[in-house]
């Protein structure tokens, strides 16, 4: 296939990417977490530049090899991916969608941007499961590193917090 | 390649892959699950911090690659401190050395921002964020024991003592650093000891803790490769694999 570097193409692109789920948390594609910082085409080839969430993510390689499979199957054959430490990726880069997707999915995600960041424990975010806002902090680790484990205190559940990062 | 260069950023990494191969011991062993999780997260992140550091040495050396580093180097060649290659002991001693480590790490990262290497400035960027939280969780913890019940104070008292003579070498540049800081490729580490001891006493002393007298005797040699027993057990286990089958992967 030939590839043009055109506005079409690289929307295309970024549909395709929109179907690459995150491995650890699978109703988020790559683009919903914000962690594709670039995509370009160059010669025939397509370069694309994502950014680790948490330095020791072990999501990263799964990722990266399921963007080139996506784009392989769809034809883009040469695929470059780099991995961008700079910026460094923050929670601020998390479309609307995806943090809508988060809720439902029974995840908090990260309360407003990063500037107005308060302590884990002075934090109290709306209970994915049930809504009730009395929510208390169980661990300022959860089951990914970029998570905090969350209790409510009205339904008795344990919830996960995406963090503000 | 710059031999000085090259030394310093593997400093850096086996600091980083030391300490969370460390940590990584306590994964099935937390006192709880939470304790567990965050013990195993705050490996990862380091971990994670040197394999960036050690792809980027790599970047540098013909041949290498983040895994001959990390796995194919004995002991002599590991450069980094010596807090990071001491057992973990209990409970107490783990959480004193990642504190100490950890208000370290921070700041170096945030001086290493401002150096004029732009790898070592975004990956200094990154790590931060992930430090800031170590600092915060160790420290809350240093809280917790020293002002605990006697027998959690007795045993951040020994931690501590244990500890203290392997915090000098933090602050003591090796030849590599000597030899880059002017061309501001290296933090001076030197300067870094007033802000670290503001950082650390602020906790200790709501801990209750007190520190050693100043002056007393401090043991340095990591950052030149002269290490103690602990590295070569814990090398034994952490490069098994690669020694007993080279090249295997999964």
């Amino acid at each position: 296939m030939n590839i043009v570097p055109t506005d079409n193409m690289i929307e295309r692109i970024r549909g395709l990417l929109e179907q690459v789920p995150d491995p650890e948390i699978p109703v988020l594609s790559v683009m919903d977490l914000g962690i594709v910082r670039d995509i370009s085409i160059k010669d025939n080839r397509v370069e694309i530049s994502i950014t680790p969430t948490y330095s020791g993510c072990p999501a990263m390689d799964a990722i990266a090899l399921q963007i080139r499979l996506e784009l392989v199957s769809h034809g883009f054959t040469e695929v470059t991916i780099r991995s961008a430490l700079t910026p460094a990726w923050t929670t601020d880069w998390m479309s609307d969608a995806g943090k809508e997707k988060l809720l439902q999915y029974g995840i908090a995600p990260p309360a407003g941007p990063v500037k107005n960041r308060v302590a884990l424990s002075e934090l109290s975010p709306p209970c994915p499961h049930c809504g009730a806002t009395g929510t208390t902090l169980l661990s300022e680790f959860g089951s990914t590193a970029c998570k905090a484990l969350f209790r409510c205190t009205a339904c008795g559940e344990p919830f996960d917090y995406f963090k503000c990062h | 390649m710059n031999q000085d260069r090259f030394d310093y950023i593997l400093h850096l990494a086996d600091n980083a892959l030391i300490t969370g191969h460390r940590l990584s011991e306590w994964t099935g062993h937390g006192p709880s699950v939470e304790q567990d999780i965050a013990m195993s997260n705050i490996a990862l992140d380091l971990v994670g911090q040197s394999r960036n550091l050690y792809q980027y040495a790599a970047s540098m050396k013909e041949g290498a690659t983040e895994d001959t580093l990390a796995y194919l180097r004995d002991a002599r060649e590991f450069k980094n401190l010596l807090i990071a290659e001491t057992g973990n002991g209990d409970w107490a001693k783990t959480i004193t050395r990642l504190f100490f480590f950890s208000a370290y790490q921070s700041c170096l990262y945030e001086h290493m921002r401002s150096l004029r290497d732009e790898m070592l400035r975004a990956i200094a960027e990154k790590s931060l964020k992930e430090v800031t939280y170590h600092v915060r969780w160790s420290g809350d913890w240093v809280i917790r024991l020293g002002d605990g019940t006697p027998e959690s104070r007795s045993r951040m008292e020994k931690a501590i003592d244990a500890l203290w003579p392997l915090t000098g070498e933090m602050f003591e540049p090796a030849p590599y650093e000597k030899a880059l800081i002017p061309s501001q490729l290296a933090v001076d580490v030197a300067a870094l000891k007033q802000e670290w001891m503001h950082k650390i006493t602020g906790v200790l002393d709501n801990a209750g803790c007190r520190l050693p007298a100043p002056g007393s005797w401090m043991q340095s040699g990591g950052k030149t490769g002269i290490h103690t027993e602990a590295l070569g057990l814990l090398l034994a286990e952490m490069q098994f694999l690669q020694r007993a089958y080279p090249g295997c992967n999964w």
